[in-house]
């Protein structure tokens, strides 16, 4: 069953190969959509093999998949389908770079699934390290100032937060030191936790969480996130935003189980508490006035970050089952949203909120879509975000974070109030619609059924697993108990 | 090797990291700038070599090689070649003076000796007892990235950061495993020439390449 672990590395690199050949051809963009939808199948495959035989390791040891990296896996494939097959323009042909973008888009999804495969955190970083790499382009490839400028924020910017955190596994890997050979081995250093060297283990991991959380778009070091995201094409942004965010976090996840079991839990909740809380400060304070649709999505991947952070913080079986289902949630209703803000983008032409109105009645295929988006951002019932924020923002009551959750609820309200208002705003103009002699159908050419389907599913799929989540509640708690499960 | 060659060995590599990066904070030539990265690259490859033969691990040639190839050969000429490419060789502008940047390098190769104390404890290992010349590179490094405007400085500071890290690596765990070397340096190359390409175009769609001029996105 190990072997299963290799396919979905081999396969995106392979198709990578093939799409660098074809550079003019626009069925290369579908090879990312193929190697995504394999990906998730490939994790759902682990995910039962994890649960009837426990974890599998291959490759000398270097890669290791227990229930966390399996549910990650499916995580990043479910998101990916639908980012990717949401995301394939209607009209291609014009550009010359359609094998380039296939090329990389397969070759960043090789680079997450390495990071959630890697038993070794070294590898793992360089696995997040290639995720910059490979995306650099990509939130470049628009053109012009403001991309240029996103690009180059991103790159230094997050190779300066990765760096930080390879500063803090290498002061892991010498903690290891005190227990004999140096060893940075998750399982490894997992086991011999209490033989580690205490004050090393706080400072790398304190630098480990904060560099990975710059990648994660932690506040304060969220400043490229908003940039990148807004400049970067929909597909990018969807991916990047829906998972991208949650694999850096899924980092931070494990130095945090290492921390917790070698000098207890303090350290990892102060630091994850002040991010959360951090975070969801900076959104409050820039969803009111934000002009640009996309860099709305943006500051709400920054507030939801924000919310992952205060679960982790909490921790518990609750907190940390509900944060992993979150990233599901977010990153399905999120990389829906990116795509929907691509296609609103393309039907406008303006990235301004002002400049959108009425698109309910205008264009009813992304308005109707874009306004339940927003409200699972929102975390209305009966998307499941509702029902991990409820789950977050309970298990930090009872594990005595009362009164920063109850800051929490308040600026969550803050930033409710502003997204909504937006939303609102873009989808049900208040005024006559002085558009409406403009208001036409799908244009002919565009199969609009189809590239509805991955919007549906994923909005339909948030929508029910809060509800019917019984399929999912053995791979979750299983996922928890592989982390050290209840702290 | 006897103990006084390695720690004379050990001395000569860090004092050679510590003074690449000090004499980087002042002056506004990327040429300059680039060849102290030639030999600080050196500095850190002799350094790695050094601590690996001393703690008898046979990858630590293979590791040095790497290292001097790709740190003090490659990146430099990459670097280089962005450089001549947009004909610009120095800063155009400063934020600060050289002397308050001066007094700022010495001040933050204080605080890396004040900060790394707790880490090391009561060690006597020399290699551990260098350790704050890998810290003082990377707070150097961070330095130069806050006060210099030139894309090209910014990515002479992010690199020295990177040697910084690389430094502490070698100094405190004998080195990271060999798949994890060979990754982080290839990833390290790859934004090296990533950023490359971007200055270049920077220059190209911009006509300069000062990072304080790009003021397009905000909120």
């Amino acid at each position: 069953m190990a072997a299963l672990i290799w396919i979905p590395l081999i396969l995106p690199l392979s198709l990578a190969l093939v799409s660098s050949l074809r550079q003019r051809s626009s069925w290369t963009l579908w090879l990312p959509v193929s190697a995504a939808g394999v990906l998730l199948g490939v994790g759902v495959g682990l995910i039962l093999a994890v649960g009837s035989d426990g974890p599998l390791t291959t490759g000398a040891g270097l890669l290791r998949v227990d229930a966390l990296s399996a549910w990650m896996l499916t995580v990043v494939g479910a998101v990916a389908v639908v980012a990717l097959w949401g995301g394939i323009p209607h009209r291609t042909g014009r550009s010359r770079n359609i094998g380039t973008f296939a090329t990389l888009l397969c070759l960043f999804l090789a680079a997450m699934t390495l990071a959630v495969v890697a038993d070794n955190i070294g590898l793992m970083w360089v696995a997040i390290e290639l995720t910059t790499i490979t995306t650099a382009f990509l939130v470049g490839s628009r053109g012009g100032h403001g991309a240029l400028e996103a690009a180059w924020k991103y790159v230094v910017l997050g190779s300066m937060g990765v760096a930080i955190a390879f500063l803090g596994i290498v002061l892991i890997s010498a903690a290891s030191r005190t227990s004999g050979e140096p060893s940075l081995s998750w399982v490894v250093l997992l086991a011999h936790a209490g033989g580690l060297d205490p004050s090393l283990v706080r400072a790398g991991a304190a630098l480990a969480v904060l560099g990975f959380g710059t990648k994660a778009g932690l506040a304060p070091t969220h400043s490229w996130l908003p940039d990148a995201h807004s400049q970067a094409p929909a597909t990018v942004s969807g991916l990047m935003s829906g998972v991208l965010l949650s694999v850096a976090f899924y980092a931070i996840l494990r130095v945090q189980a290492i921390a917790d079991a070698a000098v207890g839990p303090e350290l990892m909740r102060g630091v994850l508490v002040t991010a959360g809380l951090l975070s969801l400060a900076v959104t409050a304070g820039l969803v009111i006035t934000q002009k640009d649709f996309k860099r709305l999505l943006a500051y709400s991947s920054i507030e939801h970050m924000g919310l992952l952070a205060l679960g982790a913080a909490a921790g518990g079986p609750l907190a940390i089952a509900a944060v992993l289902l979150h990233m599901l949630g977010h990153g399905l209703v999120k990389s829906s949203m990116f795509v929907l803000a691509g296609r609103i983008l393309g039907f406008t032409g303006s990235h301004q909120i002002a400049d959108v109105r009425n698109l309910l009645r205008r264009r009813p295929d992304l308005g109707g879509p874009f306004l339940l988006g927003a409200a699972a951002l929102l975390g209305f019932p009966p998307f499941v975000t509702f029902f991990t924020e409820v789950a977050i923002i309970v298990a930090g009551f009872q594990r005595g974070l009362g009164w920063q959750m109850g800051l929490a609820c308040a600026l969550l309200l803050v930033v409710f109030a502003g997204i909504a208002r937006h939303s609102l705003g873009m989808t049900v103009g208040a005024q006559p619609d002085l558009d409406a002699a403009r208001t036409s159908p799908a244009p002919p050419d565009q199969p609009a059924r189809f590239r509805q389907v991955p919007i549906v599913l994923a909005l339909g799929a948030s929508a029910v697993v809060g509800f019917a989540a019984w399929p999912l509640t053995g791979p979750l708690i299983a996922a928890v108990a592989a982390l050290g499960g209840v702290r | 090797m006897s103990s006084e060659l390695y720690q004379q060995l050990l001395a000569t590599t860090t004092g050679l990291l510590l003074l690449t990066a000090v004499l980087q904070v002042w002056g506004r030539s990327t040429v300059r700038a680039i060849g102290l990265l030639v030999i600080q690259g050196t500095a850190l490859a002799g350094l790695v070599l050094t601590v690996g033969v001393q703690a008898g691990e046979a990858a630590a040639p293979l590791v040095a090689g790497l290292l001097f190839v790709v740190k003090a050969l490659v990146m430099p000429w990459v670097m280089l070649r962005s450089a001549r490419l947009i004909g610009v060789t120095r800063e155009r502008s400063a934020r600060l003076r050289p002397a308050v940047e001066l007094i700022g390098a010495a001040g933050l190769t204080l605080l890396a000796y004040a900060v790394s104390g707790p880490i090391l404890g009561d060690t006597t290992d020399p290699a551990t007892r260098a350790v704050p010349v890998g810290v003082s590179l990377v707070l150097l490094g961070f330095w130069q990235l806050l006060i210099r405007g030139s894309a090209i400085t910014q990515l002479v500071g992010f690199l020295m950061l990177d040697n910084g890290i690389a430094a502490i690596s070698s100094l405190t765990s004998g080195g990271l495993p060999l798949v994890v070397e060979l990754g982080a340096t290839l990833d390290v190359l790859l934004v090296v020439l990533i950023l490359g390409a971007l200055v270049v175009r920077m220059q190209a769609e911009e006509g300069h390449i000062d990072i304080s001029e790009l003021r397009e996105l905000h909120d």
